[in-house]
């Protein structure tokens, strides 16, 4: 084969290390992995990229940062607040932001990345999770993405409570507020976080050692984790034509995915850049320094905290007293409880769903949403739970832009928590079904050409005309639903083993409305754009509407 | 399609079959694969389409572009740096848009010439790649399976009890060191509950007299006659603790003037001075301060929740998640007519936790009041 010969300095380094590393074998194997092409599949990328330019933007400002809460009168350039005592976290923060070149817009960069960080993240597990890509062999890097999203979490948590300005201040209260309220345990995780009562002087240095080596350690641990396991698993494919369950379709790595890697990277890099340019956040020398005696009305925390502080908001003041001891529920409750359901029921997915329906089997083709109805409308229902928490937490700001009581956005929002995830089930549910039928229809009856016929005896149609390859392969990429074979009781009535119990009988039920084809594409007529495959309302599924 | 060019030897399932038609990575010495094959040697190979002259030639102007806005967006962030100073809100936004500007420029104009590159230059791939189960198949599960048996066998750890025995209890306290480390994270003291009761409020100053109620912010001490208008709200702490967050975080209180006639019966009339009450500024909910007041119907307002109490009623809760009314201060005056605490809260001020127990419950029974 004639490619040409390397250049020689390219040639004579790699032959250095491949002498030394054997790297040969390994870009042999790997150069040309190829790499499936989807918008979504971008989404976690952004994720990535977000935490790299953290790295970079957090290291420029841990040069500056001092993280001490002893008491200083501020001596730098912000005229409003000299002599003003301070932390000297504080002031190191006004410092970067006023006395360093470059230092404030490193500080907006470091905020809006962490956003987009968190908000990367969501985005992707909501894409993984509706095209069932965390299916087997993806459930072990589906549970270190939880795992990254929590400490995510806990990250932008300690990160926001550093620079000891007013606002971090009510979000460090708010934290120690629910950290003492945990039953036993409370006074002792407080007292020892912050070294003493309440704020102390050590938790800013604890939380910087946190934010800064601890946490972002762990997080590059599993993010390398869950890259190379991707790799290695190769990535998930949207169905269409030629895509298989045992091939991948796409571009190589070596040139065309590395250079729009790249690419993306810049991107991410260039509209963190602008955003950290003209879009203000969190402008601290407005809040002055933290006192546990102050709070600014409109107080909101970063939006991924947003749904804890809703559900602090939404729930009742219960509280029980027994043999001398408290239980505050209105704290325990919404601190814990929506967490809690939302990070173990996406950890547990997986798992559960191979429970139901009996799948033990490799998926590399990734779903069309609609194509699991109940995948898909769980996962509505959970976004709704979520989004409710969400915009109850700014429930102060609805009701004012909005000229309503603020009293009612809480009722309101006390009764939308749990009918709002109920009413988006059905809803999805019936969208999932007719987008299949529409997909039904364009199998069975082709797609609308725009030619209109007159028949000879007078009747006008429309001609309708099979849809192009890739339409048609992308639709017929749809497989139903597994479902545990045999579910059904036998002549006798007995149903099989291990579906006796009262468990099995639930297991079996769930499996029934779980699995299997809502909608059937073409009831296994072929090829039957020809055919019209009658795609009655007989044939669905009702379970939602008898 | 054939491949001799194996410099090692690898078992051949470790090698995934090639991609149909692209050249050998391996081929020859290379290891980087092909330089610049011309483009047709690549027209004809299924899922590699190579871009026509025109779109490359096109591309490449347009990439070349992309990249020289980069150099000069580059070197107008370094040009900023050094004309813009910092310092005051004006400066300092100049260079904040000066430094931001210049750096997205360049960034994007970087990634959108690389953009053009992949899709006007390089070809467009559709390749297929073969995947294989991730189970390593019987014959190496076997050998694994065997090898750990038989490792397992010549350490002895299985033959030898008291090797596995006393290794495992070496461990436990190796393991539970870094856990006895952490004790001294809290502090020496553990009776964290009595701290979460007292408050400043409760000691007296040096001379032994009660402590003053100060403004908070100016550090004044608030004489009784003058703050004399109905609805007047202060934010007060104790005297001599103005600074102290420690302090502040249980002792803070907010100061309410009322006409005698508005007070009900949920406040404790005895522990007011002449229409002025003084309660616990620290929300019981999560301990925010309950910074809020709406004069026309004493309600106080905690920001962060929206826990709701009605000052003039012994600030019961009336809305949202706090469980609790926000504790009363016993206030007086001193001889000098200065508002002074009379003794600590009678029961513990802000977030409920475990040890507190219905303390108002407690107050209440040796008849007090919470």
């Amino acid at each position: 084969m004639s490619t040409g010969n390397v250049p020689k300095p390219i040639a004579s380094t790699s032959s250095f290390l491949d002498d030394r590393l054997g790297a040969g074998n390994f870009l042999k194997r790997n150069l040309r992995k190829i790499f499936p092409d989807h918008w979504s599949f971008l989404l976690g990328e952004i994720a990535l990229y977000s935490f790299i330019i953290l790295l970079l933007t957090g290291t420029f400002l841990t040069f500056f940062f001092k993280p001490s809460m002893s008491h200083v009168a501020y001596e730098g350039s912000y005229e409003p607040l000299k002599g003003v005592m301070m932390s000297e976290a504080y002031a190191s923060a006004l410092g970067i932001s006023f006395d360093v070149r470059g230092g404030l817009l490193m500080r907006q960069m470091h905020h809006w990345a962490a956003l987009l960080f968190v908000a990367g993240m969501m985005v992707h597990a909501l894409r993984v999770f509706f095209t069932g890509a965390y299916r087997k062999p993806r459930e072990l890097n589906w549970l270190i993405g939880v795992g990254l999203l929590t400490l995510a979490l806990l990250e932008g948590l300690t990160g926001y409570s550093l620079p000891d300005d007013l606002l971090s201040g009510a979000g460090l209260r708010i934290t120690e507020g629910v950290a003492i309220s945990l039953p036993l345990v409370g006074t002792w995780i407080t007292f020892f976080l912050f070294g003493g009562e309440y704020p102390g002087e050590d938790v800013i240095s604890r939380f910087y050692s946190l934010h800064i080596l601890l946490i972002p350690g762990i997080l590059l641990g599993l993010i390398s984790a869950h890259m190379i396991l991707m790799w290695v698993q190769k990535h998930t494919q949207m169905p269409g034509k030629g895509r298989t369950n045992t091939n991948v379709v796409g571009a190589p790595f070596y040139p065309a995915f590395m250079a729009k890697a790249g690419a993306y990277f810049m991107f991410t890099f260039g509209v963190i850049a602008l955003l950290g340019t003209f879009a203000q956040i969190n402008p601290i020398w407005l809040f002055g320094p933290y006192t546990p005696a102050d709070i600014s009305a409109g107080s909101q925390p970063d939006f991924y905290m947003g749904f804890l502080e809703g559900s602090l908001r939404l729930m009742p003041a219960w509280e029980i007293n027994f043999l001398g001891f408290t239980l505050p529920l209105s704290v325990l409750i919404p601190a814990l409880v929506p967490m809690g359901v939302i990070m173990t029921g996406l950890a547990l997915y997986p798992f559960v769903e191979q429970w139901v329906t009996g799948d033990r089997s490799e998926h590399h083709v990734a779903d069309r949403p609609r194509n699991n109805p109940h995948r898909t409308s769980i996962g509505m229902s959970a976004i709704t739970f979520y989004g409710v928490l969400w915009l109850l937490g700014a429930n102060d700001e609805i009701a004012s832009i909005f000229h309503v009581s603020l009293n009612w956005t809480t009722y309101i929002g006390r009764v939308l928590i749990f009918l709002g995830p109920l009413v988006t089930y059905v809803i999805t549910y019936r969208i999932c079904l007719g987008l299949q039928r529409s997909d039904a229809a364009v199998i069975g009856h082709g797609v609308e050409s725009g030619v209109i016929k007159r028949l000879p005896h007078g009747e006008y149609i429309e001609v309708h005309v099979p849809p192009n390859e890739a339409i048609e392969a992308h639709v017929r990429g749809k497989a139903a639903v597994p479902m545990i074979a045999g579910t059904e009781t036998d002549e006798d009535g007995i149903p099989p083993k291990g579906m006796r119990g009262p468990l099995g009988r639930l297991r079996a039920k769930m499996s029934r409305a779980y699995g299997g084809e809502k909608v059937a594409l073409d009831e296994g007529h072929g090829h039957g754009h020809d055919e019209h495959a009658a795609v009655g309302p007989g044939k669905d599924d009702k379970s939602l509407t008898r | 399609m054939t491949d001799n060019h194996h410099d090692i030897d690898q078992p051949e399932e470790r090698v995934p079959r090639r991609v149909i038609g692209t050249p050998s990575p391996a081929a020859g010495t290379s290891l980087l694969g092909a330089e610049e094959p011309a483009a047709k040697e690549l027209t004809g190979v299924p899922g590699v389409t190579p871009q026509d002259e025109r779109t490359a030639r096109k591309g490449e102007r347009a990439a070349a572009l992309c990249f020289t806005v980069t150099l000069l967006a580059g070197i107008a962030f370094i040009v900023s740096y050094v004309v813009f100073q910092v310092g005051d809100l004006e400066t300092t936004k100049t260079s904040t848009l000066a430094l931001g500007s210049t750096l997205a420029v360049a960034l994007l104009a970087l990634a959108a010439g690389i953009v053009i590159w992949v899709r006007m230059i390089m070809p467009k791939y559709n390749l297929v790649q073969e995947r294989h189960p991730m189970a390593s198949g019987p014959e190496a599960r076997e050998y694994v399976a065997e090898t750990f048996l038989q490792g397992a066998a010549e350490s002895g750890i299985t033959r030898h009890p008291l090797l596995r025995r006393t290794l495992l209890l070496a461990a436990a306290p190796l393991g539970l060191a870094p856990l006895v480390l952490l004790r001294d994270l809290g502090p020496s003291y553990a009776n964290f509950s009595e701290k979460l009761r007292h408050t400043v409020w409760g000691e007296k100053t040096k001379d032994g007299k009660h402590r003053r109620l100060v403004v908070e912010g100016t550090g004044a001490p608030i004489r009784a006659a003058d703050f004399n208008s109905p609805g007047g709200i202060l934010s007060v702490v104790p005297e001599g603790y103005e600074h102290d967050l420690n302090a502040l975080a249980k002792a803070t209180l907010i100061l309410i003037k009322f006409r005698a006639e508005e007070i009900k019966p949920g406040t404790n009339l005895n522990w007011t001075h002449d229409g002025i009450v003084a309660y616990s500024k620290i929300c019981t909910h999560v301990g925010c301060p309950a910074a809020l007041y709406e004069q026309s119907t004493h309600h106080i307002l905690c920001p962060c929740h929206q826990s709701t109490f009605d000052a003039a009623d012994g600030a019961k809760v009336i809305f949202g998640p706090a469980a609790r009314p926000l504790p009363q201060l016993p206030i007086a005056v001193d001889n000098e007519g200065y508002l002074v605490a009379t003794a600590d809260f009678a029961v513990p001020p802000g977030p409920s936790f475990w040890e507190r127990g219905d303390a108002e419950a407690e107050v209440r029974e040796n008849g007090g009041h919470a």
